[in-house]
Parts: structure tokens; sequence; C-alpha cells
């Protein structure tokens, strides 16, 4: 197992908004997640990835054999975890291409490897960009500064082939592209799966999981997984829209 | 006044007088002295100096040496010069007074004159002296700029030749033996940079041995038309070293002023700026960067005076703070009632790193024509939080990110050193400052 969520509750300023989320990922597969705003998605990205603000409030995760919520960002980053953000932070002053290089060595030094060296890391570099198809020229600017939104996640997709992460989360990847830039990040992706990654998908539309076609879709609603399903779950909402979903929900509780 | 034995001061200046017969800076002097002694040192009520009480320092007393000779040897020269000196003239002061025989000069004649203040105040630079030595004291009033007039002597007068665009920065490295005696040292300079020139110049501080030591410098830099004037002042001293430096510019003609301040280490240090604009269509920049930790206090005030239409001035000025350190800006900006078309911009940035840390920051505006575009903002904030997140998601450890985010914060400042070798060297010590282990 790579993943496994246990009835997780998590809230923010006393406010519960995760209320027992239960989910089991194995290394291969693309999970999606779907559902309506305000119903957790991103709530679950950032208590994955250790956003200090959230509270756990119950449940367990364990991640590739450890208890993940006894880690901090970094150490859950080092593990093997990748959260591409829905909105990729702007830093001036900081160049994209040491950013990466000090990254990829702090996840090199906590696995006892010494740092990468200058031609490894460039010839690394080289191929990653020609995987993501990335402007380089974005590379030797500061971080996202000034970055287009497509540029953004664009580097987002290019910072996960450079940590090669075992699980990486993708938060609203696609919100604000257009038809070209969603093609390129999700082509991106694609080139990225491996027998071994998992890959969570967090998205509102069906259009990006057509071009990834994942493994399982879950709708969370409220707070909690209502429904899992294949990839035909995602068609049927994109069809019906959640009403349906919630129809079903509040037939089962009248039951 | 507190301990300031104003006895041994008053013995001290009838001694330099009746050595150093009227002439015209013994004038000065004179006038400085009777300043300082109805004004006093700059007490708690004076707005100016709210939150700098450099009169507490006067808690002991200070050896003030009138003479040139020191114990400074070589070898503390060779301890303190800057990276680059190789290609630079060197001027050492030792305890506040020039040193000619410790300084290297290598520019050529006919670019560059320096000479001892006295001395230029009889040859031919006797006018030049007459007509810019002490303009500042028109516009510094209080007692401790007094208490530096009132010792003028052994002091540097600085000129570059006309149509002379120095190729090498000039060094002025101050050093104070502390080593025997509390020590004041008061370094006076006058610079004048003539029309089409170019100066690059930089200043440094080093504090020998570990008693305390305060230095009341005044330097006062006359630009010409079509001058250009780069300043850089390097604060990297001891914690026992404590400073009022005031860096009188005033741009006689229509030229171009780049002045920076970088504060790292010391005790009380107060930093004044002035930028006189005389002259229409001057231009200046200011740049100030305070990185501040211990106990360590840093207060800059700097003043744009325009006179003239079409002047151009902007400053930006940061800071981080850490532990029971403090920093204050206080940024004036007159426009007269002549200086139509002013541009005058104004920027003071500030991050708190612990609770303990403070930060006073006031502009103050002072317009007096009505065609004018002037704009000023302060910040006070501690690190963005989400920046921090972004990093540390990427596997960056919390102190590392915190510092990859504050040299970033420093880096849009130290890249206004135009002086390649300095900025290397402040770089280094930046992010020595800043790294973690």
């Amino acid at each position: 197992m790579l993943l496994s969520i246990k009835n997780i509750h998590a809230s923010i300023e006393g406010k519960q908004i995760l209320k027992g989320i239960n989910l089991d990922i194995q290394p291969g597969e693309v999970h999606a997640i779907m559902g309506p705003n305000g119903g957790g998605k991103s709530t679950l990205a950032s208590v994955l990835a250790g956003r200090e603000e959230y509270e756990v409030t119950e449940g367990s995760v364990e991640f590739d054999g450890k208890d993940m919520l006894e880690l901090s960002p970094e150490d859950r980053a080092r593990e093997g975890l990748f959260l591409a953000f829905q909105y990729p932070v702007e830093i001036p002053g900081v160049s994209t291409t040491n950013f990466i290089k000090t990254a990829v060595n702090e996840k090199r030094k906590y696995h006892g490897q010494e740092p990468i060296d200058a031609v490894s890391f460039l010839k690394m570099m080289k191929q990653k960009i020609e995987l993501v198809e990335i402007d380089k020229s974005l590379l030797s600017r500061s971080i996202n500064e000034g970055f287009s939104g497509g540029e953004k996640k664009r580097n987002e997709i290019f910072q996960m082939a450079m940590l090669e992460p075992k699980l990486a989360i993708l938060d609203e990847t696609d919100s604000g592209l257009d038809i070209d830039a969603l093609r390129i990040v999700a082509n991106g992706v694609n080139k990225l799966r491996t027998p071994e990654r998992g890959i969570i998908v967090i998205t509102h539309y069906q259009r990006l999981l057509d071009y990834l076609q994942p493994d399982f879709v879950h709708v969370l609603v409220n707070g909690r997984i209502v429904k899992s399903g294949t990839k035909e779950l995602a068609l049927e909402l994109e069809e019906k829209g959640y009403d349906f979903i919630k129809d079903e929900i509040s037939l089962t509780a009248a039951l | 006044m507190n301990a300031i034995n104003i006895d041994y001061l008053g013995e001290k200046f009838n001694q330099l007088q009746s050595s150093n017969p009227e002439n015209i800076i013994s004038n000065i002097r004179k006038e400085g002295f009777n300043t300082f002694n109805k004004a006093g040192l700059p007490g708690f009520k004076n707005e100016e100096w709210k939150y700098t009480k450099i009169s507490t320092l006067f808690n002991k007393e200070y050896h003030l040496s009138s003479e040139r000779n020191s114990e400074i040897k070589l070898a503390d020269v060779d301890a303190v010069r800057l990276p680059g000196f190789k290609n630079a003239d060197e001027l050492v002061f030792a305890n506040g007074k020039f040193v000619p025989e410790l300084s290297t000069i290598r520019s050529l004649e006919n670019q560059l004159i320096v000479l001892p203040l006295e001395e230029a105040a009889k040859g031919i630079y006797k006018e030049l002296v007459e007509a810019h030595l002490d303009k500042s004291s028109r516009f510094i009033n209080d007692g401790i700029h007094a208490l530096n007039t009132s010792f003028i002597y052994g002091g540097v007068f600085i000129y570059v030749n006309k149509n002379q665009v120095l190729d090498r920065p000039v060094y002025l490295y101050h050093i104070s033996d502390a080593r025997e005696n509390h020590t004041l040292s008061q370094p006076r300079s006058l610079v004048f940079v003539d029309k089409s020139a170019k100066l690059q110049l930089v200043e440094s501080y080093t504090t020998i041995g570990s008693m305390d030591s305060f230095t009341n410098e005044v330097i006062e830099i006359v630009v010409d038309t079509n001058a250009i004037v780069e300043y850089y002042k390097i604060q990297n001293d001891v914690i026992t070293a404590s400073q009022v430096g005031t860096t009188h510019i005033r741009q006689i003609g229509k030229s171009y002023v780049h002045a920076f301040t970088v504060s790292l280490n010391g005790g009380m240090i107060r930093n004044n700026t002035d930028i006189i604009m005389e002259a229409a269509g001057n231009e200046a920049h200011m740049y100030g960067l305070y990185l501040l930790k211990g106990r360590t206090h840093v207060d800059n005030h700097t003043l744009v005076d325009n006179t003239q239409p079409n002047c151009f001035s902007n400053e930006f000025y940061k800071g981080v703070i850490d532990d029971y350190a403090t920093g204050v800006f206080s940024g004036k900006i007159f426009v007269r009632p002549d200086a139509q078309k002013t541009n005058a911009y104004q920027s003071n940035k500030n991050i708190l790193l612990s609770d303990t840390a403070t930060v006073n920051t006031k502009p103050q505006l002072e317009i007096f024509a009505d065609d004018v575009k002037c704009s000023h903002g302060c910040t006070v904030g501690q690190l963005d939080e989400e920046a921090l997140y972004y990093l540390r998601t990427r596997g960056i450890g919390k102190e590392h990110a915190q510092s990859m985010l504050l040299q970033a914060f420093a880096s849009d400042i130290v890249e206004q050193i135009k002086v390649e070798a300095l900025r290397n060297h402040v770089e280094e010590l930046i992010t020595e400052r800043l790294s973690v282990n």
C-alpha cells in the first residue's frame, strides 16, 4: 500500500471540514477526487501535505509504511510526497533553478546521499524540460514571478518531474488553463506515470480526466467520500451534475 | 548631558585652537564649539533623536585624540582592507585622523588629489575649501554635528579633476584604537567632484580592542555639473562600536548620485544621509539595507531637499530585525516652492523576526510646490507564510527556507552595489549572516 487514509477528520479554526475520509492508493494508481466547491477537496490536499493551519482531530494516514501525520511538510516531501498547488506562490528574488537544486539536494541529504553534481543536475534538467515541455527561460527567473497561469502550472509539473515523488497530488491543476495549456500539462503528467508512482488528481472537470484516464474516481461531498467508482463515474457526473449524487445521498439518509 | 566631560572637551578645544591659529578652519571650529556649548548633545525631547538616545553613550569618558599619531600600524590596515583593494585608492583614518603614510593612492595626480584638509585650506584649493567646508551646518544644527565641527583637524580633502572618470574606487578605512581607552573618533572629509567627473567612494569602519569606540563622522560631498558619484557605507563593526555618521551630499550642478548604506553589526548607529538638490535636473538614488541582531540599533535618517525644478530622487531601504535589535527609518523630503516637476519616491520595508525586535519608520514629506509627484510607503511584517509553506512542501527545511526568503528580500538592494568586488563581499557577508548550518 502506498497511501492509506483512515477515518480522517480535520478542522481549521475550529470548523470541521473533513468528517471521516477513507482512501487507499496502490502504487501506479491514478485516483481522481471530484466534488462541489467547499466539499473538502483542497483541505484533503493540505492535510496530506502538512499545512499547519489544519488540525487533524481523528484518524490516521500511512504513507509508504510511515505515520505521515507525525512528519513535517519538508519530511513528507523528502519521503516522496509532492503537492502541485492550485495557486502556486510567487517568490521574488529566488531563482527557480536554485530553488529546485536546493530541493533535490535536501531530499538527497535526507536519504544520506551526496549533493548532486552540476553536470548530472544540468543533464536531469534538460531531460525533464523536454518531458514536460516547459520554456527554459522560465527557470532562470524568480519562482513563478510574473508567470502566466499556464506557466505556473507547467512549473509545478516540472518540479514534480525533477523531484520524482512516490505520490503526487495535483490540486486543481487544470483550473485556469486554456485547451492547449491543459493538453500540455496533461501530457506532462501522463509521461510521469510509472508503475511505482501514485497520483491523486483533484478536479472539477471531466476534461483533464479525458487525458489522464484515472483508475478510480471518488466524489467528495461535505467532508466525506460519498461515492467511488471507475472513470465512468466521472462521465456520469459530467452529464448529470453533482445533484444526482446529492439526491442519492438524501435518499439513502431517508432510508 | 550625563557624564560628557565638558571641561575636558573645552581644554582639548583650546589646545587645538592655540596650536592651529587663525585660518578658515579655526573660525569654523569656533562656531562649531559655540553651537555645541549652546545645544549640548541631542536629548530625548529632540524629535529627530527621539529613538536614538545618543546621550546615553556619553556616560563614560572617551579619549579624544587631537594628534595624528596613533598606534595603528600597517598590519592593522592589512587586516581591514576590502576586497578589490589592489585596484582601489586606499585612505586610512586612525582615530578619526587621515594618515597619509598608511594610505595608498594609485590614481594619477591629474585625476585625483588627496590632501590633508589643513593643507588644502592653504594652497590652490583654498577657495573650494572656503566655499564648501561645513555647509552641512546650515542643515544640521544639533550638538553632535557641532561636536565634530568643533574639532575639525586632521581631516581629508578629496578632489576629482574635471572630466576624470576614475576607473578605481576610493576606499576609506576608519580604524579606531580602543585597546587602551574608550575612544572618540571624529573624521571629517570634504570631497569635491568636478564637472563631468566620476567617483566611487566606499567607507568602512573597524574598531580594534575591547573598550568602546564612538565615531562621530561628517563627510561633505559636492557634486558639480554632469558628475557622477557613487557612495557606499559598510557598517560591520563590533557591538562596542557606536557611530553617528553624516553624509552630506550637495548636487550643485545637474548631476547623478547613487548612495548606499549597509549596516550589519555594531552598537548604536545613526546615519544621516542628506541629498541637497541645488541645481535643476538632479538625480539621486538612495539605498539602504540593515540586518540587525543582538541589541544593535540602527537609525537611518535621510533628507532630500529639492530647491530647484525637475529633480528626481528615489529611496529604497529594507531591514531585517531579529533578537532585541531596533531599526529606525526617517525619510524627509522637502520640495521648496521653486522645485516644480519634482519626482520624489520613498519606500521602506521591514521584516521582524522576533517578538522583541522593533522598528520605527516615519516618512515625512513637506511640499511647497504644486506640480510634483511624490510617494512614500512603508511596511513592517513577518516572513511570507505562504512562500515558506511552498518551499517546505518541496522538501526544503524550515530554517533553510527562511534563509532563502530573507536573502531574496535583501537581494534587490544588494544588487545596487555597482563595485563588483564590493557587491560580492557584501553578498558573502549576508549569506553568512542568514544561512543555517
